[in-house]
């Protein structure tokens, strides 16, 4: 390589590997921050490696996995409780609204509202996550996972 | 070690080599794509916990990791360009450039429609859709630079810099569902090690991935052939081959 081309292309590579760095100590003293969601473990103890914890009346975001059983739904209209749990904390969360059809017990959601008291969130946005497992219905039955969408009156469609 | 690449930096050898791999690429698109979409949306069985709206992946997961790919090669281009300064590079970025924002575009559209009935919303700032949509704005820039300028070299260096700059973007894409708790669930297929969905799932994936890049190469060749002869308008072979053109 000639040495004008070899000076471009330290000149080059160097720029990308400050540019590189930069954006990366950015991106790690903002990681907390691009966290989408708190989990109940991270609300109860705090932030892994931060500590920090949502204060009552803060509008945040809780993901984890509804606790099997949990579920209570109001007979005469859109209410819901359920418990969302991860590492063995529990968050409640009550919601008035429509279910996405991936909701079920054990299922990863994320809440979106005001966290009331120290242990109950009161959510506006109920979203389903969902993993990147795909598999036929078959065989999703013979590893014994079954899935049943929210199902809804139309009674209770229509209060809301 | 180089030297077999040597004659491609040529206009004139690049412009008659792609031409003969065009009606190559486009009978493979055609096939694949074909067989490929025709198994996806109607014969594999549908998802367990989706159902049916799970087919979108056959659209959506080729479409991001191509928007990926095309700007990662377009980078490289970016970059042989900027230190070997061969004018051809500038030309096949370029090409690229239109064909990445479209797939980027085609991913988050996909992605949106699919995210209403599984998730339950159209749009989430998490971190994968929010740097996936950076990377439309860094080929919508790139595209814009390659435009700004009448003279190509310079509008080349420009759009050089940027689509170089716009590189470390890539792997905060691919790894922010690893580094940060987001709702887009991690990868299913462009991981190490098994796929996570069933077999009868993934084989009609890999012809429709396979599909889509062919018609990738396909469309850019297309286009490249174009840059070549808009770039080198003046030139005697050029000339001849408009000859040719005309007398036919």
């Amino acid at each position: 390589m000639n040495p004008r081309r070899k000076k471009r292309l330290t000149i080059v590579l160097s720029v990308l590997a400050g540019i590189g760095l930069i954006i990366g100590l950015v991106l790690y003293a903002l990681s907390q921050n691009i966290d989408l969601f708190y989990t109940p473990h991270e609300i109860v103890h705090g932030k892994d490696d931060t500590g920090i914890k949502p204060s009552i009346g803060q509008r945040i975001r809780v993901g984890g996995l509804v606790v099997v059983g949990s579920v209570k739904r109001d007979a005469e209209n859109l209410k819901v409780q359920f418990d969302l749990t991860n590492k063995g904390e529990v968050i409640t969360i009550k919601y008035d609204g429509i279910l996405p059809d991936l909701f079920r017990e054990g299922q990863g959601i994320i809440a979106n509202g005001n966290l009331t008291q120290p242990l109950l969130l009161e959510a506006s946005e109920v979203l389903a996550k969902h993993d990147e497992n795909y598999m036929p219905k078959e065989i999703a039955e013979s590893l014994g996972e079954n899935h049943q969408a929210p199902k809804y009156t139309k009674e209770q469609l229509d209060k809301n | 070690m180089w030297k077999w690449l040597h004659p491609y930096a040529n206009p004139e050898v690049s412009y008659h080599f792609t031409g003969k791999l065009i009606p190559w690429f486009s009978k493979l698109t055609f096939t694949l794509l074909f067989i490929g979409l025709i198994w996806a949306l109607l014969f594999v069985p549908a998802d367990y916990q989706q159902g049916n709206s799970f087919r979108i992946f056959y659209l959506h997961v080729p479409a991001a990791i191509l928007s990926m790919s095309i700007y990662v090669g377009m980078a490289i281009a970016a970059l042989s360009s900027l230190v070997w300064q061969i004018k051809l590079a500038d030309a096949s970025a370029a090409a690229m450039a239109p064909v990445g924002a479209i797939f980027t575009a085609i991913a988050l559209i996909t992605g949106a429609a699919w995210g209403k009935p599984t998730w339950g919303t159209w749009w989430i700032w998490d971190a994968r859709l929010t740097s996936e949509l950076i990377l439309l704005f860094l080929y919508l820039g790139v595209i814009a630079l390659h435009n700004a300028f009448e003279d190509k070299t310079l509008a080349g260096k420009a759009a050089g810099i940027l689509a170089l700059v716009g590189v470390v973007n890539i792997p905060i894409i691919k790894y922010s569902v690893e580094w940060w708790n987001t709702l887009h669930q991690g990868s299913t297929v462009s991981k190490l090690g098994a796929p996570s969905m069933s077999s009868s799932m993934y084989w009609p994936f890999v012809v429709c991935f396979i599909g889509f890049i062919c018609f990738v190469t396909w469309v850019i060749c297309i286009r490249f052939r174009s840059e070549i002869l808009a770039r080198n308008a003046m030139r005697p072979w050029v000339r001849d081959l408009v000859n040719q053109q005309e007398t036919k």
